[in-house]
Parts: structure tokens; sequence; C-alpha cells
């Protein structure tokens, strides 16, 4: 890419493998909690509600500072993974996507679940009554209806993960080819004299992400209403 | 005994107390809004589970709170129309009617030529009218090839010339697709053209549960069905066509003209004849316009709380009733035990309330 050096392209591309893997791995989880955000009734989904809301009113920084406290090498969790599985996070590129994750599922979440809210639940009932399952109920019915939504939720969570800084660099720091994706970069790049046309650089693309993003989101969450219409 | 039904739930200032039984054919649960009947469907679908009670379809048991069975809604096996017709909106109307595993092969194309949906297999639920919407949920529950048909009140949220296109189809579907049917309405115009088998409810309790025409022919029950619209039904035949436009038929009491029936002659009808249509008299009239004349016996007078009279008139072993003054019945003095003669203007009944016989079952 003629557009950007070395070092930038670096930096996109981790950005580019930390979002992939973030919204990958807590694509699951997101639609699970949506599902029972908007369809459970159960003590404590309030506080589910709350928990999972939480990173997008914490400073980034302490959720980045928590995630170090639990899930470092010396906290209770992280020990514990490292001497079971072998597996450490912290100051690696696999941290970088869990922060990236946290930081993201509030907004995942959100989409899916409002897409969710939008489904009669009436029409799960009538599959049921032609003899479907709940797997095939969900499969069949809800999925397909609120696929638009769960789309738009996992790209804002991207356009989420690519952007996430405090936590990020709070949890694993800012180590090149590591850990430092395009706004750790950015923050690198203005520390030292002469940096601003790389820190510039990767600003156009981190607005161009972000643009596309809430583009795609909003065009999916515009299907999910019309396919709820039956058009 | 097809359904058999004993339950008892409370909601939030309304308690439900019911138990009833019905035989094969068409069940009509007749009762206001409020009433229970829409979670008496749901208990018996199993999207509602009441505080205690036993359900039964064909002997086979769905729920026994005693002995802690409820079978799950998609193993029930029971077809459900809903009010609001709840199509898939992402599919079209044929993966509508196949939704249900057991939708194919020739079922399919008999069920499409009943309900008339070859044309719409391929639009979706959102290129619909709500006639068509309703006649596809109807397929569709059809075509789960249920033990039984829960319709609650599939015509409630149409138009009145919707409805007319769509009795027919519910005609053809009760007497040719031989499921039984539990359906539930307020409205005595379709209790009267479909039902078989008549449940009344009210407040959360069945008032009277019985044949059709027994219920729709008592006078005790006029006030419940609604002053306007109470009716009792008579069995014919239809004779033949007048060019005049009327059709002649072979009723108890002699013959009734009745304007054009879109019936071959010789086929069986039942017609609703509505008790405010009715005038009596206590000598045979003449030089009235009115054709038909009827002549029967007083059975019994019901008196309410208003200015009328409901009475019930025997013609030959079938029942008329009709809504007089009471100053009109004092003038004629009537009494039971009288004959007298019933006066019925042709053109008072409709279409809409012809019907097929109701079947022996």
């Amino acid at each position: 890419m003629a557009f950007l050096g070395p070092d930038e392209w670096q930096a996109v591309a981790l950005s580019l493998k930390v979002a992939c893997l973030a919204v990958a791995a807590s694509l699951p989880f997101g639609l699970g909690v949506a599902l029972l955000l908007a369809r459970g009734r159960f003590p404590g989904r309030h506080l589910l509600n709350g928990i999972v809301h939480l990173p997008l009113i914490l400073p980034p920084v302490v959720t980045g500072y928590v995630l170090l406290l639990g899930l470092g090498r010396r906290g209770p969790i992280g020990g514990f993974l490292e001497s079971a599985f072998g597996i450490v996070l912290a100051f690696r590129w696999t941290g970088a996507a869990l922060a990236a994750a946290i930081m993201a599922f509030p907004l995942m979440v959100r989409a899916m679940r409002l897409a969710i809210e939008s489904v009669d639940p009436g029409l799960e009932e009538a599959a049921a009554t032609l003899g479907a399952s709940r797997l095939r109920v969900f499969f069949t019915v809800t999925l397909p209806l609120i696929l638009p939504g769960v789309i738009a939720g996992a790209i804002l969570a991207f356009a989420k993960a690519m952007g996430e800084f405090g936590a990020t660099i709070t949890f694993v720091s800012n180590i090149p080819g590591e850990t430092r994706t395009v706004p750790s970069a950015i923050y690198a790049f203005l520390q030292v004299p002469g940096g601003e046309a790389s820190a510039l650089r990767l600003v156009v693309v981190s607005v161009v992400v972000a643009m596309a993003a809430l583009v795609v989101s909003e065009v999916m969450a515009r299907r999910v209403t019309a396919r709820v219409a039956g058009r | 005994m097809s359904l058999s039904v004993a339950i008892r739930h409370s909601f939030a200032g309304f308690a439900l107390d019911v138990g009833f039984a019905a035989p094969a054919g068409v069940t009509v649960l007749f009762g206001h809004s409020g009433s229970g009947k829409s979670t008496v469907v749901k208990a018996v679908a199993g999207l509602l589970r009441p505080d205690a009670g036993r359900i039964s379809v064909n002997g086979r048991v769905l729920l026994d709170t005693a002995s802690r069975v409820s079978v799950p809604v998609h193993r029930r096996g029971l077809g459900y129309v809903f009010q609001d017709g709840r199509l898939f909106p992402h599919m079209t109307v044929q993966g509508n009617l196949t939704y249900a595993r057991r939708a194919t092969g020739d079922r399919f194309d008999s069920v499409v030529d009943i309900l008339g949906l070859g044309r719409l297999l391929d639009r979706r639920p959102g290129a619909l009218s709500g006639g068509e919407a309703q006649r596809v949920a109807i397929g569709r529950a059809l075509l789960s090839d249920p033990a039984m048909l829960l319709m609650d009140e599939p015509l409630a949220a149409l138009d009145a010339p919707r409805k007319a296109e769509i009795l027919p189809f519910l005609d053809r579907l009760c007497s040719e697709s031989g499921v039984p049917i539990l359906y539930v309405t307020h409205a005595v115009a379709e209790v009267a053209r479909l039902a078989n088998h008549i449940v009344l409810l009210e407040n959360g309790r069945v008032l009277r549960s019985g044949p059709a025409a027994q219920l729709l022919a008592d006078p005790a029950l006029v006030p419940h069905m609604g002053v306007r619209d109470a009716g009792a039904l008579l069995n014919a035949r239809v004779v033949a066509h007048h060019p005049d436009g009327l059709t002649e038929l072979a009723g108890p009491g002699g013959p009734l003209f009745l304007p054009g029936v879109s019936r071959a002659p010789g086929d069986r009808i039942r017609v609703r004849i509505l008790a405010q249509d009715v005038i009596l008299t206590r000598t045979r009239p003449k030089g009235l316009s009115a054709l038909n004349i009827l002549e029967g016996t007083i059975r019994t007078m019901h008196h309410g709380d208003g200015p009328g009279v409901v009475v019930q008139l025997a013609v030959d072993d079938e029942h008329l009733l009709a809504r007089i003054t009471r100053r009109s019945a004092e003038t004629l003095e009537l009494a039971t035990g009288q004959t007298c003669f019933a006066v019925l203007k042709s053109v008072a009944v409709s279409q809409v309330d012809i019907a097929e016989p109701a079947p022996n079952p």
C-alpha cells in the first residue's frame, strides 16, 4: 500500500486482525446476551444490562486496569489460564482483542437487542404451533428476521474495536507489531518529532472505517424494519 | 368427545374456571371480550399454562397438572389460526404454507384448492390483503396435519366485505376437511353459520354448552347473544330457483321463499332467522306483502328487563324465535301452547345467514 508506510501498514493490519478476532469471538456471546435481555424474564436482568453497558460509561483506563488485575500473569484468572492452558493475554495481541471486544460489547448487544425486540414474539409462537422446536424456531424465524441487525451490531463492534485505545494501552501496552493498533500508533507518532504526517494518514484510515461502518450498519438496521414488515 | 377441557387460572382481577367437552365438528367458544375465550384456546394450544386443570384432545392428554403432564406447544399437533395471521414476513406464501414438516404432497394441492391460494404462492405476506393473509394462515395451520384446528377470532380483524369473502372458504373447510375445529368468536353471525356445538362463556365461567340449534333457539340466552343478533336456525332443502330471483325452499311448516340462494336444487342448507325480523299473528294473515308464513305453537315466552318479549315457536320439529314488544304480546293475548303464525319478509334473510346444515357427528 503506497499510501501507508510499513510502520503504519503494520498498525492497520494489526488493528484489522485484532478487530476481526474481537468480533468473531464475542459475536455468539453478544447474541446470547441480546436474546436474554430482549426476551428473558429473570431476576438480575437489569444487573446484567448494567454490567454489559459498564464499559461504555467507565473510563477505558479503568476497564484496562481491571483486565490487567484479573487477567495479568499474576492476576487470579490470568495466572490460572497460563498454568492450566498456557494462555497469556497480557501484552499480547490476543489481549488487545479481548480489551477491544469488551469495549465494543455494549454497541454490539444494543444493535442486536433492538433487532430482536422488533420481532413479534407471536411469530415464534406461531412457528411452535406448527410443530417447530425452539431451536428450529430460532434458526428459521428469529435469526433470519434479525440477521441484518446482527450484522449491523457486528460492524459497529468491528469499527469500535479498530479504534479502541484506553483499555488496550493499559492492558497490553503499545508494543510495535504485537499490540500497537491504529490508535496506539497515532498516539506514538504524535510523541516523536516529524510523526504528524504518519499520524494524519492513520487518522484518515480511522475516519473512513468509522464512516463506512456507520453507513453499512444503518442500511442493515433499515433492512430489519423492511424484513419484519414482510416487504 | 374430541376435546375435553377443565381448567382453572387466575389473572390479576380475573378468575377463569372452565369445564366443557366438545364433540367432533365445529365447536364455537362464544362470549363477550374478557369472558376468557382466548385464554381457553391458548391453554389448549399450550401457549398459556393454567394454574390447574386437564386438557385432552381425541383421548390424548395434553395437560394434566395433577400428574405434572404438560406437552410442549410444538408437540401438541394442533393447528392455530391467530386473529392477526402471524405469517412469517421473510418467507413467501409457499414458504409459509410448507413451514410445518408434515406439509407435503397432495394435501398441499387440496388445501391450496379449498382456500383458493393458487395465485398467491409466490407473494410475500406484505403484499397480501387482510383476507388473503388470513386464508394463507388457515392453510398453513391445516397443512400441519393437526388433530384439531384452533381458530382465535380469525375474522375479527377483517372488514365486512373481507369476512364475506372468507366465510364460504370456512364453510368448505368445516364440511370437507373433517378436522375438528375449536372456533373463538364474539360475532353471533359466525356462530350461527359455522357452529355445531356452542360453549357460551361469561366472566370466566361456562354459562351453557350444547348443540348449536338448541342454544340459538333458547329464548333465555337471547340477552347473551345480543337482542339484535339473536336468531334460530331452520334446516331446509333447496327446491327450485324461480325466474323472479327467488329461491323456493322446503322447510319446516311449508315452503319458504328467499332471495336467490346460491345452492343447487336438492342441497340441504340451514338458515338463520333473526328474532327481530319475525312478526307474529294469531290468525293466518291475508293480503300481506311478506311471502313466508309459518304456522307454529308457542313453546316458551321469555320476559327480559326491557320492553321486549322473546317467543319461542315450535314449527314441526324445529324452533323459531320472535322478538316482539310486551305490549304486542299482551294485546294478542299470547300464551304458551297457543297456535300462531310467524311472518317473515323474504328480503330479511341475507346470504350471510345461509350455511351448510349441521353434520351429525
